[in-house]
């Protein structure tokens, strides 16, 4: 399905087919493209009850844009009734009473979900082969990866499953799978989208979010899930832009900043040329290329991989055998149920983060790793707004690889934590950045990264949008086996 | 940085994370790697710089103190893995 949102809204009111056709389809592919592994859940009685309430919605006529459209969620976004398991054994068996505000919103514009997607456990991976439901597959080429964590929905949506997919970005988790195959992935400013329902990971850098086809889609979902939500403290009181108004702004003028320090020693030359000639495009619709620096770029990975498990090893405490998720047989006393339910309930990358960040904020490491690891974290942030007071977006390659194959970092956790190198600091900071489609290298996909200041959502999609005009790398799909 | 086998079975019981006694010494050599990963910290210039805690630093917001939720205990208790008479079951604590 490589149609925009805008034309299936369009087909809809037109009733050249409904939403119940659409969402029968959406699952039929599903279905069909089972060897990719994208779904944890599929859901066809929720998916055609949702269909039969947006076409009613769409017959008397008022509507919202995401209407009768097929989508699905993440399997980190609580859904009422519906399992979600965010990849673990430990809530393998858990069915939220309760819905996400991300699944309200998407829910009350009668956007029509289809299930859960497949990613890493508890968003912690870059390859989503950290699944206790397997590994996803790339529709670009089997054999590799779809990046990770957010792999399920950014598979389906480059399969042409869906349209679209909803995604979380702790430390790239939207923009490096969205790059990996082929499509566009939004990771908002933190704060712009209400995090209540969805499962924590690293409450400081959690972004919902959205995967599509095109900045035109993103912007058209962003404006249904963001705004504020008094359940969530950290939500931002401050109206959302107009996106779509916002995209259609010509570029002449724009100066984005080419960051040196990404086109650095590991980068792939073919993820390089791609991207340099998405840039030289930029400078044919007007912007003009700045050359900057981010000189503490090369402390991002170090902070965040002491920030992220640190908070994780918080956040995930509360699964103790007790309240909800799994709890191992006949445990001896208290400690033996929590130690045994987690031993039992948790991947391996899960366990190794919650004992680096236990380490971490342990007694005696706590200055050396956790406090030095934020003051680190406000010189990258120093960093990003020294550059904006000159240039208007940054740019830079989303990944420094393409798509690596299956297998291929899954033994070495630190291989593994260097395909974040681009992203991690973008999270660090709060910012808001979208990962375009900007080419192919040997057949894979190769995605620009854009960065814009806190709350330039508009000003990114603007900048992806008018590059879409002129490109088609976005409308490219995979071949697909049946 | 290395990390010694006492030390992972101590970060493990802070945790109340049970390790598989065959376990340990692979996770000592993986958590040395990502401690030494962390600290290339050391050679940041910091001097002066306050901790950043959280994006933008802004204030929560706040909220009046008024009953926002209705009683969900027995949905709650729902999801317990053992759950008797209103109250969640753990193992004996006191003897």
């Amino acid at each position: 399905m490589s149609v925009s949102l805008a034309q299936l809204a369009l087909d809809l009111r037109a009733q050249r087919v409904s939403a119940t056709e659409l969402a029968q389809s959406a699952l039929a592919r599903a279905g069909a493209s089972g060897g990719l592994n994208a779904f944890i859940t599929l859901d066809a009685d929720g998916a055609l009850a949702a269909a039969a309430r947006a076409d009613a919605a769409l017959a008397a006529g008022d509507a919202a844009p995401l209407a009768g459209i097929p989508f699905a969620h993440k399997d980190i976004f609580c859904t009422r009734g519906l399992r979600t398991t965010c990849a673990s054994r430990m809530l393998e068996n858990f069915v939220p009473p309760y819905d996400a505000t991300v699944v309200a919103r998407l829910a009350g514009a009668h956007a029509v979900s289809i299930g859960k997607t497949n990613m890493d456990e508890f968003a912690m991976g870059s390859s989503n082969e950290n699944s206790s439901f397997g590994p996803v597959c790339n529709p670009w080429d089997e054999t590799r990866v779809p990046g990770g964590s957010s792999g399920g929905s950014a598979a389906a949506v480059a399969a042409g499953i869906v349209p679209f997919a909803t995604g979380t970005d702790t430390g790239g988790s939207i923009r490096q799978p969205a790059a990996f195959c082929g499509i566009t992935g939004l990771k908002p400013t933190y704060g712009r989208v209400s995090r209540w329902g969805m499962i924590a990971f690293a409450s400081s850098l959690d972004c919902g979010s959205v995967l599509a086809r095109s900045a035109a889609d993103c912007a058209t979902v962003l404006a249904a899930i963001a705004g504020h939500d008094p359940r969530d403290a950290t939500s931002v009181k401050r109206d959302i832009d107009d996106y779509a108004a916002a995209s259609a702004t010509p570029l002449a003028g724009r100066r984005i900043g080419v960051a040196r320090e990404y086109f650095g020693a590991g980068i792939d030359a073919g993820v390089a040329d791609a991207v340099l000639a998405a840039l030289a495009a930029y400078e044919r619709l007007g912007a003009t290329l700045v050359d900057i620096s981010l000189p503490n770029a090369h402390l991002a990975i170090p902070a965040y991989y002491v920030i992220a498990p640190a908070e994780a090893s918080s956040n995930l405490a509360r699964f103790d055998g007790v309240r909800y998720g799994h709890a191992c047989s006949e445990p001896k006393s208290l400690e033996d149920l929590y130690s045994r339910s987690r031993a039992e309930g948790f991947g391996t990358e899960v366990k190794r983060r919650i004992l680096v960040g236990t380490y971490a904020l342990s007694a005696g490491y706590y200055d050396a790793y956790y406090l030095r690891a934020q003051r680190v974290r406000r010189l990258i942030a120093r960093d990003f707004a020294e550059a904006f007071e000159s240039v208007d977006l940054i740019a830079g390659p989303t990944a420094p690889t393409v798509a690596f194959r299956l297998g291929e970092k899954s033994t070495d956790p630190l291989a593994m934590y260097a395909a974040d190198v681009n992203t991690v600091a973008v999270n660090l900071a709060g910012l808001p950045a979208i990962s375009v489609p900007a080419g192919f290298s040997d057949g894979l996909p190769v995605g620009l990264q854009l960065i814009a200041p806190a709350f330039g959502e508009g000003a990114l999609l603007n900048a992806a949008h008018q590059f879409q005009l002129s490109s088609d790398f976005h409308l490219r799909t995979p071949t697909v086996p049946a | 940085m290395s990390i010694d086998s006492a030390t992972v079975r101590h970060i493990a019981r802070l945790a109340r994370l049970g390790i598989a006694d065959g376990d340990v010494a692979p996770m000592a050599v993986e958590l040395a790697r990502v401690l030494e990963l962390a600290d290339q910290l050391a050679a940041a210039h910091i001097d002066g710089v306050e901790p950043l805690a959280h994006p933008h630093e802004q204030p929560l917001s706040w909220r009046s103190d008024t009953v926002s939720e209705s009683d969900n205990a027995v949905t709650f208790l729902a999801l317990a893995p053992d759950a008797r008479g209103g109250l969640y079951v753990v193992p004996k604590v006191i003897e």
